[in-house]
């Protein structure tokens, strides 16, 4: 085309338009207004000129006939799909009246702010939230089943968060003189080339790949990945810390761990009681009255005495200790007691050992040698990366399953290495997206955030993150107790096709609520059950900023469409109302005032675009723990209670849970559920990626929809032989609470006891008002996946694993 | 155009579609049409329940070459965006010494 009265702009991905977790350099064409052409920035570190089909597609998503334009207010029932078109003035003042009437009457914790996965959005909405005073914002999936849980597992394991590293800190990438090509890169449960996830850009694996990475590739179906594999395990969902321990039982039984590390910075020398019923960490305060509760115990060979670890100093109370990671001792106690006493090291290697090669692969169904070969495979290669993915989250066992996976790099002195699990935190401190309570915008005050919905039930909940809990809220809808949730703000989130389980449940809760906002970007089957709709714009429409992981990135305003708001501007403009004390006058002083850590002001991280943190910086790598760069104090370790990486959880013991890992079997499963599993006897597991959408986004989209045309199952020949199914039959998938209807996908990349089902779905093409929904009834799996399932976290929940039986439709 | 050529080195085309969205938004050709690419999954079960899975990027003879991009000395829109980056374009003659003596390497001449 023309270059002729074009002008070209560069920007940054994140959030609405291709949909995902963002960081993509892009070049956005535009002619009179309006947006001819994108396409990747070649000079971006991040994607290199690269751009994937979400992306490209976005000329039919920016002026889609079915786009949202204007505010709508329903006329009708709820879910009749009666709307009147009205100002954003009206809605504004609309919205203000119902709410702060509400808050009025039962107080603000009565309105929940729900979104769905974190992208720009979360950090606007929660304050928003916090400025209205509720402390409910709430990520609608079942066990806040995205992340959180993994995140939450590295903070209280290693004080920070980790990812692999394809050199993305690094000017240079892959050439930096300080980066290492990983020699492995175990990838765990993720089909990376087909996303973007956890602020990894999927198609770095495919350099590393070209660069001579090997991959040990674990999940239960084939992807590309696992078929370019050196070696590929195919587990039985749900069973991943199982397998996990596994490899841990070979990495120290066997040796294969680092030693010097394991010894230096982490508590495997810790005391821990083993007398029954009173397991718990040895404190110093167990020694003598006054000693400090924080402060640890280990055993000194020198002396052959107990000596104090000081958690707050992050060092001994005494000089030249020399602690053993091994053995039993026996310690007298400051009420003369004598109590047995383990090494963490000795507690982890007992429990460990349980998991045998051969005992896993009956629980896993991979092959022993298989599992011994990936486990040394992984544990020899220097340096080794490993990269986890959602379904670390989704299954209800998710906190020991991530701790167990999480000690792997950890045991290997792979953290914060070149071409290892490099500590991953927001570029320069700037935060866009709290991750911690009271770390965002604006926060509330602790008896405020006492009614956090679930919080008096889950310790990780109430103490990491800003989450209430989703399982809890819809419970809490229905029961009113300990009080009535009278209202939803729902931005960019599509609980009845998505996020949400048991999606009727949803569809019920909602319509009992008194008041329902819903924001987003086309009419979907949630904003259906609105009473006002808010048009929301996509990233090419905004001025924002992103910060998670790196680079600091701005998003640059490139065009309008119609009367479609940002989520900020949306969000800023209601804080305001609803906080006289709301301390921002505009949007771009809020965003200077976010980014004082960096020195630098909006317009000029505008200027520059993307920013990396120099060598040295607390957010750049490498060694960090070494030199004193992760704890304010400025002393080498981590920002964990102990100082330690903590291999025994003090945080888990805090919450009365497991300290160590350990395997549970899913609750829906031939094991656990025989009877069940004789009715249905296909395991059923849903959300594998496709490159074509974003979760339930995209499928009005052309050029998308063609390229996955059809909600499907994917079945295995023989066992679609079995039940007379051929490609392209449309067939039932069902269990005792549901069905959906799919199109079989007949292909051995799944187990024959397995079947993929495809998640997301819902038909725009079909009718909007009920009972259509937009075919959502038809099609959405989350019917056949129950909600309040999970783990004893509170995280997690069965989403990769249930059971279902498939037939033919017609036969009924 | 007769001297320029497309190399694809397939081994490590992932089947993610962008190549084509580029080309139907670069040449403006709406879904259900054919574009200039188009691609092609072969899915073939070896020992071991182990599979090859290899996605072949195939050019159509819709495929123009990206010949007014090119002209202007732009990268083809595909090979711009293959988010594998293993498509290369250039001359003919010196694609076919860079070609890599693998099985899943072809040369796309005109
Ligand atoms: S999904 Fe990945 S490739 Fe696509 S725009 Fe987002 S970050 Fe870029
Ligand atoms: S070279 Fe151009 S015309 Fe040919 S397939 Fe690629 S993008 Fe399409
Ligand atoms: S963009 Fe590249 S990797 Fe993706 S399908 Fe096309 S040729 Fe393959």
């Amino acid at each position: 085309m023309s270059e002729k009265g074009i002008e070209v702009i560069r920007t940054t991905t994140w959030s609405a338009g291709p949909g995902c977790h963002g960081g993509c350099g892009v070049l956005a064409y535009v002619k009179d207004g309006r947006l001819v052409k994108i396409e990747g920035d070649p000079e971006h570190p991040w994607n290199q000129g690269r751009l994937c089909s979400r992306c490209l597609a976005i000329t039919q998503y920016l002026y889609h006939p079915d786009r949202l334009r204007h505010p709508l207010k329903r006329v009708g029932k709820r879910g009749e799909g009666k709307w009147q078109r009205i100002s954003w003035h009206e809605a504004f003042d609309l919205i203000e009246k119902k709410m702060k009437g509400i808050r009025e009457v039962y107080g603000a914790e009565s309105m929940i702010f729900l979104q769905g996965t974190g992208r720009d959005i979360g950090g606007w909405i929660s304050m928003l939230a916090y400025a209205y005073g509720s402390p409910n914002w709430v990520f609608g999936l079942s066990g806040l089943a995205c992340y959180t849980p993994r995140l939450m597992v590295m903070w209280i394991t290693q004080g920070d968060h980790c990812v692999a590293d394809a050199s993305q800190w690094l000017p240079q990438r892959y050439d930096d003189p300080d980066y290492q090509i990983p020699r492995c890169i175990m990838v765990w449960g993720q089909s990376l080339p087909a996303s973007c996830p956890d602020g990894f850009f999927g198609h770095w694996i495919v350099d590393l790949m070209k660069r001579g990475s090997e991959l040990v590739v674990i999940d239960p179906r084939c992807t590309w990945l696992a078929s370019r594999a050196k070696i590929w395990l195919q587990i039985r969902p749900g069973t991943d810390a199982a397998l996990a321990l596994c490899f841990l039982n070979i990495i120290i039984n066997e040796g294969l761990y680092d030693e010097e590390f394991v010894k230096k910075w982490t508590n495997a020398p810790f005391l821990v009681r083993v007398d029954d019923s009173k397991k718990k960490l040895l404190r110093e305060s167990d020694l003598r009255g006054n000693g400090g509760q924080d402060n640890f115990v280990v055993w000194d060979m020198t002396t052959n005495q107990p000596r104090i670890w000081r958690s707050a100093l992050a060092e001994y109370a005494s000089p030249d200790v020399n602690p053993t990671c091994e053995g039993t001792y026996k310690i007298t106690l400051a009420n003369g007691e004598v109590a047995r006493c383990k090494t963490v090291w000795t507690a982890l290697k007992e429990s460990v050992s349980e998991y045998s090669p051969e005992k896993v692969a009956e629980i896993t169904w991979a092959r022993p040698e298989k599992i011994v070969e990936a486990a040394r495979f992984y544990a020899k290669s220097r340096p080794a990366s490993l990269h986890w993915g959602l379904p670390i989250d989704t299954i209800p066992s998710t906190t020991p399953t991530a701790q167990a996976i999480a000690h792997l790099w950890c045991l290997t002195g792979n953290l914060d290495v070149p071409g290892g699990n490099v500590i991953a935190r927001y570029p320069l401190d700037v935060v866009t997206y709290p991750f911690h309570s009271g770390a965002g915008m604006l926060s509330l005050p602790p008896e405020v955030h006492e009614k956090r919905i679930g919080t008096w039930k889950y310790g990780p909940l109430k103490d990491f993150r800003a989450w209430a809990h989703p399982d809890t809220v819809l419970e809490q809808i229905f029961t009113e107790d300990p009080y009535p949730i009278k209202g939803m703000w729902i931005q960019t989130a599509n609980p009845i096709a998505c996020t949400g389980l048991e999606p009727r449940k949803w569809d019920e809760a909602l319509k009992k609520l008194d008041f329902v906002a819903v924001i987003d970007l086309f009419m979907t089957p949630t904003a259906m059950l609105a009473d006002v709709v808010l048009p929301a714009a996509t990233f090419l429409e905004k001025n924002s900023l992103k910060a998670w992981w790196v680079p600091l990135q701005a998003i640059n305003k490139v065009l309008t469409v119609r009367e479609c708001k940002t989520d900020i501007e949306i969000n800023f403009e209601l804080a305001k109302r609803f906080n006289p004390e709301f301390p921002w006058k505009s949007i771009e002083e809020m965003y200077d005032h976010i980014l004082k850590p960096s020195g630098m002001t909006y317009k000029e991280l505008g200027k520059k675009g993307w920013v990396l943190p120099p060598k040295g910086h607390p957010t750049a790598p490498y060694r960090r723990y070494e030199k004193g760069l992760l704890r304010p104090d400025k002393k080498p370790g981590f920002l964990t209670p102990s100082g330690k990486i903590e291999l025994y959880s003090s945080w888990l013991e805090h919450w009365k849970l497991e300290p160590l890992p350990y395997y549970e079997e899913p609750p829906f499963s031939p094991i656990s559920t025989p009877d069940l599993y004789k009715e249905y006897p296909l395991i059923m597991t849903t959300g594998r990626r496709s490159s074509a959408y974003f979760h339930s986004e995209h499928r009005m989209i052309p050029w998308l929809r063609e390229i996955e045309p059809d909600p499907i199952i994917e079945i295995h020949p023989e066992t679609a032989e079995q039940l007379g199914i051929k490609d392209g039959d449309l067939v039932w998938v069902e269990n005792w609470l549901g069905k959906c209807r799919r199109k079989a996908r007949v292909t051995p990349v799944v187990h024959p006891e397995i079947v993929m089902v495809t998640h997301g779905w819902w038909l725009p093409e079909k009718p909007g008002p009920e009972p259509s929904l937009f075919g959502v009834w038809e099609v959405n799996v989350n019917q056949l996946i129950p909600m309040g399932h999970t783990g004893k976290s509170g995280y997690g929940c069965p989403l990769k694993s249930i059971l279902c039986k498939v037939y033919k439709t017609g036969g009924e | 155009m007769n001297d320029y050529a497309l190399l694809v080195d397939y081994e490590y085309c992932t089947g993610c579609h962008a190549c084509e969205v580029a080309c139907k938004q670069e040449h403006r050709i709406p879904a259900k049409k054919p574009g200039g690419i188009k691609i092609i999954e072969l899915i073939e079960e070896l020992p071991g329940r182990k599979l090859d899975i290899t996605y072949f990027p195939l050019l159509t003879r819709f495929c123009l070459f990206c010949a007014p991009r090119v002209k202007r000395g732009l990268l083809p829109a595909c090979v711009k965006h293959c988010m594998a980056q293993c498509l290369k374009f250039g001359r003919a003659e010196e694609l076919a010494k860079k070609t890599p003596r693998k099985r899943r390497a072809v040369l796309w001449a005109r």
